[in-house]
């Protein structure tokens, strides 16, 4: 039992001063940090599969033809000859003024207005966006190859994989850092644990002592120390959990209007959840599992 | 199924004991004799002669460097850690600075080896209800031992030593902080408790204390070493 029970008459034993030593306050804060350690952990992982799933099959080709009627002949023939390949799941020539809009966030163009006259001297390619279909990629790109020779000669291939898997890679990195941070925070918790444990054996020595002398069992005693501990770190990891959540929910309320780019692939999903809402129970059991331990061993060592 | 001393044997043997805390030099050397069931026992001594000593390995608290001991029969030195609370429950013992637990009711700590035994609630009240009335503090059963006097406490502690029966009862300077006449009425508190069967030995420096309790017998250690003044030890008293 996490919480072992303990018969009032012999709660007694030790002096009644829940909340009145600083582990409750240091459990609170390393469990805070480790909630937000482990959505961040959860959210980012996700992020990077999301990308990873996104581009795994996504290339964009690039139509340079100096002649822009041409270019645009070259694009919609590229387009539609894709659309009707099997490997393909869809194809999507690039509107121009959505090219604008892109390079006027970095020119200083109106909203990349046709009205622009830096964007309109630009000789901006034609881009045509292909999903495949499938996670399979060297057969499709073979066959797109000879599309692309085919339907627009000397158009440049760009598979998003190329540009993008850095990030998702860093990404992945930044969220194996946030696994490990939590695992350390549990190690600190842990650690706390034993550190109250020990300190309160010393506190109570003469009652141990005095409980041993009587006829107490290691176990009886036990069970006393290990229950206070776990209602005080019980109360800790609450406290720490409603700030987590506090947070968490703010942070969730202020992201739910990011829409585009990376950002709108973090979400912690129904998994990511359930994990932080497990954390806190796992937590307070490991707080009772440690402190049985010790108490154990420690009363072990006196006769 | 809880050993016993044979019929006519010895309830507590110590056979050759030593006692040394680390690497020192022995603080108790060839420790021997037997205390017999049912007899009172004094053991006196100069400050720093090993009294506290020797009574902590009586009651259990601590292991001899050497020799045998036998409690009710059984080997103690190699006994597992374990079986220990099974005889220590067996055991009653008053220490000189009373070890009362001072947020717990005269009632509570009195009823403390009870509830640690397993008792119930239900079956607890008249047994402490009755041994609160023997050291006459009935009227204090819920005073906390802070606000007891020094002879209230030390009474408090008998009880607790005593509540669950114990076949031997380990005393400590028992008188130390009392009066010359509450030492006298603990000293009764024994002696009653003596005569119901519970083997008593009392660790004392007061000569007047072992004169008042008669066919008591007395044990002197000298710079670690027993001696046996009245060749009691030798030849105990039949008291059946």
């Amino acid at each position: 039992m996490i919480i072992p029970r303990v018969p009032v008459q012999h709660r007694r034993l030790l002096p009644d001063r829940r909340l009145s030593g600083p582990t409750p306050w240091v459990i609170a804060i390393l469990m805070l940090l480790t909630l937000l350690a482990a959505a961040a952990g959860v959210g980012l992982a996700r992020s990077a599969n999301a990308i990873g799933t996104a581009i795994a099959g996504r290339v964009t080709v690039q139509i340079v033809t100096a002649n822009p009627v041409t270019r645009a002949e070259q694009a919609a023939a590229l387009r539609r000859a894709a659309a009707g390949q099997a490997f393909v799941r869809s194809a999507r020539a690039v509107e121009p003024a959505e090219l604008r809009a892109t390079l006027g966030q970095w020119f200083g163009g109106e909203e990349g207005g046709d009205g622009d006259p830096v964007l309109n001297a630009l000789p901006l390619p034609a881009l045509v966006d292909i999903d495949f279909v499938g996670e399979d990629r060297a057969g499709p790109m073979r066959q797109l190859r000879a599309l692309v020779a085919r339907e627009a000669p000397g158009a440049r291939i760009i598979p998003h994989a190329e540009w993008l898997e850095p990030v998702a890679r860093l990404i992945r990195s930044l969220a194996w850092v946030a696994g490990a941070l939590v695992l350390l925070m549990i190690a600190a918790s842990a650690a706390v644990v034993i550190m109250t444990a020990r300190a309160a054996l010393g506190t109570h020595y003469a009652t141990i002592e005095m409980l041993h002398m009587i006829g107490a069992t290691d176990r009886q005693i036990a069970r006393l120390f290990q229950r206070r501990i776990a209602i005080d770190t019980a109360y800790g990891i609450a406290l720490g959990s409603a700030v987590a959540a506090a947070i968490l929910l703010l942070i969730g309320w202020e992201w739910s209007g990011v829409t585009a780019g990376l950002a709108a692939t973090a979400s912690l999903g129904p998994w990511g959840w359930a994990l932080l809402l497990a954390l806190p129970l796992l937590a307070i059991a490991l707080a009772a599992l440690t402190a049985r331990q010790t108490l154990l061993a420690a009363l072990k060592k006196i006769l | 199924m809880t050993p016993s001393p044979r019929p006519g044997g010895a309830m507590v043997e110590f056979n050759g004991v030593g006692l040394r805390y680390g690497p020192d030099a022995e603080v108790l050397s060839d420790i021997n004799f037997n205390l017999q069931p049912g007899s009172f026992y004094f053991l006196t001594g100069a400050s720093g002669a090993g009294k506290t000593s020797l009574l902590k390995m009586l009651y259990l608290a601590q292991r001899p460097s050497r020799g045998l001991i036998r409690l009710f029969g059984e080997d103690l030195v190699t006994m597992p850690r374990h079986r220990l609370p099974g005889f220590r429950r067996r055991i009653g013992v008053v220490f000189q600075d009373f070890r009362l637990i001072p947020h717990l009711s005269a009632r509570d700590n009195i009823a403390l080896p009870l509830r640690i035994a397993g008792v119930g609630e239900e079956d607890l009240a008249g047994p402490v209800g009755e041994m609160l009335s023997w050291i006459g503090l009935g009227e204090r059963a819920e005073a906390f031992p802070p606000t007891l006097s020094g002879g209230e406490q030390q009474r408090v502690a008998i009880a607790r030593a005593v509540i669950a029966r114990p076949q031997l009862l380990v005393a400590d300077e028992p008188t130390g902080n009392v009066d010359p006449e509450m030492a006298g009425r603990l000293l009764g508190l024994f002696e009653a408790l003596n005569r119901l069967g519970t083997t008593v030995v009392v660790a004392t420096h007061d000569i007047h204390l072992i004169s008042r309790i008669e066919n008591a017998q007395m044990m002197r250690l000298e710079k670690g070493r027993l001696s046996d003044p009245t060749g009691a030890l030798r030849y105990p008293p039949n008291r059946s």
